[in-house]
């Protein structure tokens, strides 16, 4: 989890958005490095397909600023959606200090976010880590769509009773995304301390 | 076990140490000390051109698929890697099981003194490394500088960085 340094008066925090593929995780993490200023980003990363998969994980830093003398910055990755890169996901999930459940609202996308969402558990108890511990903030990507499960329904299979936090959202157009980027941080930030 | 690192001055002081010496005794160009999961936790040398955020992660990975592929073959994780460029070379080695030390050098320095040397900072990183970690593994609060104000300091800046 989180890098504390104490002496260089630096922390680092780790945030994956995870997900089934082409669920919307680079497109968030696209936007967030196309809106944010030069200043407080670093560079983005991809290690993708001639296709534009995500093969192992997308990359970006992301300065918060200077916290109490502490020099603040989150490292943004996505994991590779498709079934077959499990020991990818899992790789990427190692230290990890916050989780982005990006879903694919549309309803034939359905038992894929389940799936997905399991799988993430699984990994996380490789890691002995679970959600009791690691701040997860949910986001129901491409509401712009007409097929689309309602939010209700969503929400039954992954966050009932309200558990998480969770935000609608159309990443393809920015809606959203810092949102939800912004409220994982700020869990993220609270569990430091 | 816990996952995170702290560092406090008087063990970043000894890591620095270390990788100054190792630096020298070496003539490499320049050293990091990557967490697994691809966080820079400090370097030495000649950093000025390069970017060591996007170099810590890629790293990382770099060294966890190795580790992957070290498995597929029946062995537990390939303990070094070492790439070579036309002029830059990377030697990289694992320290204390959790954290990566990477060498970038170049024709001034010799594979062998490396490979000798960086066992030795190794060793030495290591001890430092285990007392971090059993420090963390006693005293799970992060530190008293981290507390209720930190956390509405933050939320300050949450604000402005991302202006609503
Ligand atoms: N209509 C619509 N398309 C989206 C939305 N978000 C992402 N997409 C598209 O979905 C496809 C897959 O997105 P991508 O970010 O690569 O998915 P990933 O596999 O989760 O990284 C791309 O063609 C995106 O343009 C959205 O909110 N609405
Ligand atoms: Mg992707």
């Amino acid at each position: 989890m989180a890098l504390i340094n104490y002496a260089s008066r630096e922390i680092n925090a780790k945030i994956v958005y995870y997900g089934p593929g082409l669920g919307g995780k680079t497109t968030n993490i696209k936007y967030i490095y196309t809106k944010l200023n030069p200043s407080v980003k670093g560079k983005l990363i991809s290690l993708a397909t001639e296709l534009d998969r995500t093969l192992f994980f997308d990359f970006l830093p992301v300065d918060l600023g200077t916290i109490r003398g502490f020099k603040t910055r989150f490292h943004l990755y996505t994991v590779p959606g498709q079934v077959f890169y499990n020991a990818s996901r899992k790789l990427i999930l190692k230290g990890v200090d916050g989780i982005i459940f990006v879903a694919d609202s549309q309803i034939e996308r359905f038992e894929e976010n389940i799936e997905s969402f399991e799988n993430m558990l699984d990994n996380l108890t490789t890691y002995g880590l679970s959600l009791e511990r690691i701040p997860l903030v949910i986001q129901f990507n491409k509401r712009d769509l007409p097929n689309i499960t309602s939010v209700e329904e969503l929400q039954k299979v992954m966050n009932v009773n309200n558990k998480y936090p969770y935000f609608e959202s159309v990443a393809s157009q920015g809606i959203g995304v810092f949102e939800t980027l912004k409220e994982v941080c700020r869990h993220v930030l609270k569990a430091l301390s | 076990m816990r996952e995170g690192i702290n560092i406090f001055e008087e063990d970043f002081w000894a890591i620095t140490d270390v990788l100054n010496r190792l630096l020298q005794g070496t003539n490499s160009r320049t050293i990091l000390l990557i967490d697994k999961a691809g966080q820079l936790i400090t370097s030495v040398g000649d950093t000025a051109a390069l970017d060591t955020s996007s170099f810590a992660t890629l790293s990382a990975a770099d060294f966890a698929a190795t580790s992957q592929l070290a498995t597929l073959i029946g062995e537990k994780e390939f303990s070094t890697l070492f790439h070579q460029g036309e002029k830059e070379n990377l030697y990289v080695c694992l320290v204390a099981d959790r954290v990566i030390l990477a060498v970038i050098f170049d024709m001034r320095a010799t594979l062998g003194l490396i490979r000798v040397k960086a066992k030795n900072g190794a060793a030495e990183l290591e001890k430092i490394f285990e007392e971090i970690f059993n420090k963390l593994d006693k005293d799970t609060s992060a530190s008293s500088e981290i507390d209720a104000d930190f956390t509405k300091a933050a939320e300050e800046e949450l604000d402005k960085l991302f202006g609503f």
